[in-house]
């Protein structure tokens, strides 16, 4: 720690801080544009400057000087920064000027008005009147692809959506061309940024440059009913800003948690949001006549209710989807389990996993990843998974150069992968060390694994993971060899849903089919009533003649095949519970009402057990939520990973099952990003991505 | 004046061959063994007393610059960066280096290299000197041939060097930018700390030096940091190639003292001012980036560091810019002001937004468009550009424009009123 | 300065000749292992040597052989204006127009170029011959004024020998480069007053 006097208060700080961290941690705000926390220092605003006594007698840039090289006073007294003084005011009023000599005087149609750091910061150091005489620079607008719409005149050359692509995302595709009062900033050709973080530049832009192109000119931020939640595109359980106005969710923004998301969202929890408002299911349906035809709540319950009060529950089912929260899947499960129903699953890919918590959870933590000194890829592309946990891997390898390999199928995931090709059986080689790759990971510190749907809901895939946890222990990932508190073992969830479903154990009960058991039961005809809350991502054309009842909140494929449709409300507009991967419990809050008679999902599995004559015991959320916490502890405890399992050898012992592991090759679990869930389907912006990004490149490929 | 005898640059105008054969003749290479066995304390320690200031333009002492290099590598190379990126306006020295004693300059390398414990050396060549980089290749070509340079080289002291050359940016002149041009970036500069000592080329320990500074080192190795320091005044010592351009009778480069008065620089080297002295109007002392001198300043000034440096000026490349009576000194200054925001790289606001404005105003002052309050504005403008940069083009491209109000001012002022009164005429 | 971007017509693509190619080896062995980008100017100036400017497959293929992003490449080719964003004359004329050119009558050559090539710089003449533009300070003050076409200068003209240059050029001449007076390259005009005693 160093000490530093900052306005005349003396505080001690890391000495590599910046002089603007230190500010900030003396509570002295510095005006900036370039500088951002997670971004590199590039300096070039100039906003920031400070006066630092004892230096040449001219302000610094307080983002590039480090508090350690600062020089102390002619005693030894600690370095006196001064933020207020005559000097730098007009340091930074002269700076200000500069900046809008060639802005626009736009801001009335500007969509960053009213959260515009230029608008802001010239409130304090702009001149009231413009003393030049001259043409303001107008810049063409450059297109940048589908979601982020440009202006470029406003730009201030900040370099922070030049950095951002480079740095996080790792795709070097947005540049500064030209130079002087002549540079512009651009992707080469005006080709679309192919990120499925891009979208970030738009916050990371101070200035109404790049905005969002799905929002323009929908609202102003004040306008806004601003409401504080978690995302559901992904198991990551990325904390959002869910900013509506009235009925209608305008547009979601990342939240700040270090721990998760950072900063950042995908492209994908952005801007999926216009799914919301369409293909929704609004109102009860009843097939009659073999067509779905509208109905009343009564007449959908009464069809449900005559069904299962006919139908022995051997033949019943019950599967769970990726976008529900925990309280609907528990209201669910206490009304199937009320019902003697054994055969529910919310593994909708026929992932092999349950059992031990531990198991089936990314145990590092997120943040964990950065303490990681190699990685071992399993089946995986969280670049499509969860694309900010690949963020961190990508901030990691920057950081360190740490090994990453991979076993699957080469994509590019933004940082330097060692293949060990696709042949899966190499892990059990791996397991016993007689595969190179093994001592790589056995050197390490802090050696991490993460294993994905794409190789778990393989036949094979509970063999798959067996060795896994076998790599684990013999490799110190998890076990005595392992760094203290270390437990390196990861599955990463591709589905919101998930982690939740499994804490709560929506898995088979004692004679219980699984997935493929109810399907293949229902094609048969063994199964003759299935429960789809939320299930949209099987094969439907299996469901052969069974009755289906169909919950959720938009007509895909699911509702298609449906004899009795629920209207639910979607993650935005229900309170509910989400377990992210790393087992962090988090509270999504309704921003809006869910449209027309949909309702709240448990709510509705409640009004059907009360048909039923078995009504479930709880008449609210906070009852169903007491119920939770009673029948699963661990769900009381908020915003906080589950933490390392430790080296419990009857644990690891049992994960998985032992058996052979194929050869084949496989596809991985998501083969389009922008697509995988009925929101996503249901949303244009979605669609344009997937005809750019993923179906264009494809159709390239194939000429 | 000095003496041919006490000049380093032998050379400077090609009347010999540049070849190796013609440059031993000269001196050059000789000894150079010895002068390495010295050690590296021992040359460093010369270099310091001789009172070598750079070069290039900043006049930092080239020892003290060498002493910053690590003395025990962290497995870091160390690297040697010579810039011969000359674009100065006004300035023409290193050409002459390049393309008529380049043995000097590679000669200078070894031995700097060898000093700061580099193996390699870069020399970063202007785009636009293409004769000249293809003379100082040549050169090279034949040292390496003769066993002076490379590996196992008759010196003991592995070494390569390296042309690279840049593509028309005036800012790969400054230091940090010409590190990030050599790197294959555009040239933008690079904040600092940390220093090119520390992290430079490659993030490895780097020193980056002028060709004169590095030129003129097997010289003053050769004859003695006495020699040098006894030329020259104290603190401004040594010999420095002039180039004298503009309005005198015969424009040229010369090797001259330090501390030599500009009024003999320009009449015993130059033939005097076109017209005479008395139809001087101002001079530009140290190339474009420097405020000009009034003639009543120019009577009397020496030309070196300090000196220049109390009459409000600089030495800075020693590119002497002489203009006559004849000058529109607005329209001479106003073109510097467009160089300035034709080669801001663009990096940080006030250069970046600061120079077209500036040139802007000063098309306007030429022709008097201006009103006056806006003379206040310039002068302003220059202020908030000047040291709020990252480099100090912004303080360069200020500077001169500084130098035209304070001894310019009522020109300025003529001009805008002699344009009200003929728009007034014409409204009549 | 105008935006530089690349020209509206180009080619399908760009290919060094195999001379060329074994120079690009050796210019990129120079570099330290991993930063062969270091090589990414020299290498885009051989390329508008071959071709007479850089085209958009140039950028592409000279960052593809550097390991480079396209846009770090452009970003350069924008940055540096040596390099010729269109096609020029075979006779590219770059005017020094900074204020030490200026003071001699850089402004006069100027006047020359556009009667006698064309009225906006940049501007190739109809049989492809001539083109010119003002460039900023070329290094050679004391040989003021003077221009560079490709590798070389011609320094102390005026009007009547830049006249005579154009029209020497037009000829298919090869005309005398360096000063265009009675003098030695940097020495004052009418002989060295220094250095007259070394004799070697």
């Amino acid at each position: 720690m160093t000490k530093i006097i900052i306005d005349g208060q003396e505080i001690d700080v890391p000495g590599e801080y910046s002089l603007l961290q230190a500010c900030e941690a003396a509570g002295v705000e510095v005006p900036r544009f370039c500088f951002h926390e997670r971004l590199s220092i590039a300096g070039n605003c100039r906003m920031c400057l400070v006066e630092v006594k004892g230096g040449p007698p001219k302000p610094v840039a307080s983002c590039a000087q480090q508090v350690r090289d600062q020089r102390p006073g002619p005693n030894g007294e600690p370095p006196v920064v001064i933020t207020n003084s005559p000097m730098v005011k007009k340091a930074r009023e002269g700076v200000m000027e500069f900046l809008l000599l060639n802005h626009p005087l736009d801001c009335p149609i500007c969509d960053q008005g009213g959260e515009c750091d230029l608008q802001d910061q010239a409130m304090g150091y702009g001149i009231d009147e413009a003393r030049t005489r001259e043409y303001r620079r107008g810049v063409t607008d450059k297109y940048m692809g589908p979601l982020v719409k440009t202006q470029m005149t406003r730009c201030i050359h900040c370099t922070r959506c030049i950095r951002f692509s480079a740095e996080v995302a790792g795709v070097d595709e947005i540049g500064a061309i030209g130079r002087g009062e002549d540079m512009e900033i651009t992707t080469y050709l005006e080709k679309a940024v192919t990120s499925e973080l891009s979208a970030n530049i738009i916050d990371l832009c101070p200035v109404g440059a790049l905005t969002s192109k799905p929002y323009a000119f929908n609202a102003r931020p004040w306008e806004l009913r601003k409401t504080e939640s978690i995302d559901a595109m992904d198991a990551l359980g990325a904390n959002i800003r869910i900013d509506s106005r009235g009925a209608e969710v305008l547009r979601v923004l990342p939240r700040v948690n270090d721990d998760v998301n950072e900063e950042w969202i995908s492209d994908k929890t952005r801007f999926v949001v216009d799914g919301l408002g369409r293909q929704r299911l609004d109102k009860p349906y009843v097939r009659r006549d073999g067509k779905l035809k509208p109905a009343t709540w009564q007449e959908a319950f009464d069809a449900i209710a005559d069904r299962i009060k006919t139908t022995k529950p051997e033949a019943m089912a019950a599967i769970v989807g990726d976008l529900v929260s925990v309280e609907p899947v528990k209201a669910l499960k206490d009304l199937m389990t009320s019902l003697g129903v054994a055969s529910l699953d919310c593994r909708q890919d026929g992932a092999k996993i349950g059992g031990a918590r531990a198991s089936y959870l990314f145990n590092s933590t997120i943040a964990g990843i950065e303490e990681a000194d190699a990685i071992l890829l399993v089946g995986t592309n969280p670049r499509w998974e969860a694309p900010l946990i690949n963020a961190r891997i990508r901030k990691t390898w920057l950081r360190s150069g740490l090994p990453v390999a991979r076993i699957g199928a080469p994509v590019d995931l933004t940082y330097d992968v060692r293949e060990l090709g696709e042949d899966f059986s190499i892990l059990s080689g791996l397991a016993d060390g007689s595969h190179d790759a093994f001592q790589i990971l056995k050197d390490a510190k802090r050696p991490l694994l993460i294993v994905g749907m794409s190789a778990l809901s393989r036949p094979d895939g509970a063999a798959i993971l067996a060795a896994c946890a076998r790599l684990a222990g013999a490799t110190g990932m998890i076990g005595p060899e392992g760094a203290e508190g270390w437990c390196g073992f990861n599955v990463l969830h591709s589905a919101a849903a998930r982690v939740g479903a499994l804490d709560i154990g929506f898995l088979p009960g004692a004679g219980g089919r699984d997935v493929a058991g109810i399907l293949d039961g229902a094609s048969k005809g063994e199964v003759e009533l299935v429960w789809l809350l939320g299930a949209d991502e099987i094969d439907t054309a299996k469901l052969g003649n069974a009755f289906v009842i169909y919950q959720g909140s938009h007509g895909d494929a699911g509702a298609h095949r449906a004899d009795v449709i629920l209207p639910g409300a979607a993650y935005t507009e229900e309170d509910g519970i989400f377990v992210n991967l790393e087992g962090r419990v988090q509270a999504a809050n309704r921003a809006v009402f869910p449209p027309g008679e949909a309702r709240e999902n448990w709510k509705i599995v409640r009004a059907v057990s009360g048909v039923l004559g078995q009504p479930l015991p709880y008449d609210d959320l906070k009852a169903l939520r007491a119920k939770l916490v009673a029948d699963v502890p661990h769900l009381a405890t908020f915003d906080a990973p589950a933490g390392s399992p430790g080296a419990d050898a009857a644990l690891w012992g049992n994960v998985g099952a032992a058996g052979p592991i194929g050869g084949a090759p496989l596809a991985y679990a998501i083969d389009d990003f922008y697509l995988t869930n009925p929101i996503a389907r249901a949303s244009r912006t979605m669609a344009e991505c997937s005809k750019l990004y993923v179906k264009r490149p494809l159709a390239v490929a194939a000429e | 004046m000095l003496t041919d005898k006490d000049r380093i640059f032998t050379n400077l105008y090609g009347l010999h061959s540049p070849g190796l054969d013609g440059a031993r003749k000269r001196g050059d290479w000789d000894g150079t063994k010895a002068i390495l066995e010295l050690g590296r304390d021992a040359i460093v320690d010369i270099m310091k007393k001789s009172g070598l200031r750079g070069r290039g333009g900043a006049g930092f002492p080239t020892g003290m610059k060498w002493s910053f290099m690590p003395k025990k590598s962290d497995g870091r190379p160390c690297y040697l960066v010579v810039n011969a990126d000359e674009s100065e306006p006004g300035t023409c020295k290193d050409r002459d280096i390049l393309r008529h004693d380049p043995h000097k300059l590679v000669e200078g390398c070894l031995i700097a290299s060898f000093a700061m414990g580099a193996n390699a050396a870069y020399i970063y060549v202007r785009g636009e000197f293409i004769r000249e980089r293809e003379a100082l290749q040549r050169a090279i070509d034949e040292a390496y041939d003769a066993g002076l340079i490379g590996k196992n080289n008759v010196h003991g002291w592995d070494f390569d060097c390296y042309v690279h050359h840049g593509a028309g940016a005036y800012i790969c002149g400054e230091e940090t930018a010409l590190l990030e041009s050599l790197e294959g970036k555009k040239g933008m500069p690079r904040m600092k700390p940390p220093f090119p000592a520390n992290v430079g080329l490659y993030g490895c320990p780097t020193t980056v030096n002028n060709v004169e500074s590095i030129a003129v080192a097997p010289t003053i190795l050769r004859r003695g940091a006495e020699w040098f320091a006894g030329l020259g005044r104290p603190n401004n010592t040594g010999t420095k190639v002039f180039c004298i351009s503009g309005h005198v009778n015969r424009p040229c480069n010369v090797e001259e003292e330090m501390g030599i008065p500009l009024k003999d620089l320009i009449e015993k080297h130059c033939g005097g001012v076109r017209g005479g002295w008395d139809n001087l109007l101002a001079i530009i002392p140290g190339g474009s980036s420097v405020p000009l001198l009034k003639k009543d300043v120019c009577d009397t000034v020496l030309m070196d560091f300090d000196s220049l440096k109390n009459v409000g000026s600089g030495l800075g490349t020693a590119a002497v810019i002489v203009m006559d009576q004849s000058t529109d000194i607005v329209a001479a200054i106003r073109r510097l002001s467009y160089f300035y925001k034709h080669e801001s790289c663009g990096q940080c606001t006030p250069c970046r937004e600061g120079t077209g404005w500036l040139w802007r105003m000063m098309k306007r002052m030429e022709t008097g468009e201006a009103v006056a309050a806006e003379i206040d504005t310039l002068q302003d403008v220059t202020k908030q550009i000047e040291g709020h940069t990252i480099c100090a083009l912004g303080d360069a491209a200020a500077w001169p424009v500084q130098g035209l109000i304070k001894n310019f001012r009522p020109e300025l002022e003529a001009r805008i009123a002699a344009r009200r009164s003929a728009l007034a005429k014409a409204a009549e | 300065m105008a935006l530089r971007r690349f020209a509206a017509e180009q080619p399908a693509s760009f290919a060094f000749t195999a001379d060329n190619l074994v120079w690009v080896d050796k210019q990129i062995a120079k570099y330290p292992e991993g930063r062969q980008a270091s090589a990414v100017i020299p290498m885009l100036w051989r390329a508008q040597e071959q071709e007479g400017w850089i085209s958009e497959p140039c950028v592409r293929w000279v960052a593809e052989r550097l390991g480079m992003p396209f846009i770090r490449v452009y970003e350069i080719v924008t940055f540096y204006t040596m390099f010729h964003m269109a096609p020029v004359g075979k006779v590219h004329v770059q005017v020094c127009g900074t204020t030490p050119c200026m003071l001699r009558g850089a402004e006069d050559l100027i006047k020359v170029c556009k009667s006698k090539i064309a009225a906006t710089a940049k501007d190739v003449t109809a049989d492809g011959m001539f083109s010119w533009e003002e460039v900023e300070c070329l290094g050679a003050c004391v040989n003021a004024p003077m221009v560079q076409i490709w590798s070389d200068t011609y320094e102390d003209l005026t009007p009547e020998s830049l006249e005579k240059l154009l029209d020497a050029f037009a000829r298919g001449e090869k005309p005398k480069t360096g000063p265009q007076i009675d003098r030695h390259m940097s020495a004052p005009e009418g002989g060295p007053l220094t250095l007259t005693e070394v004799k070697s």
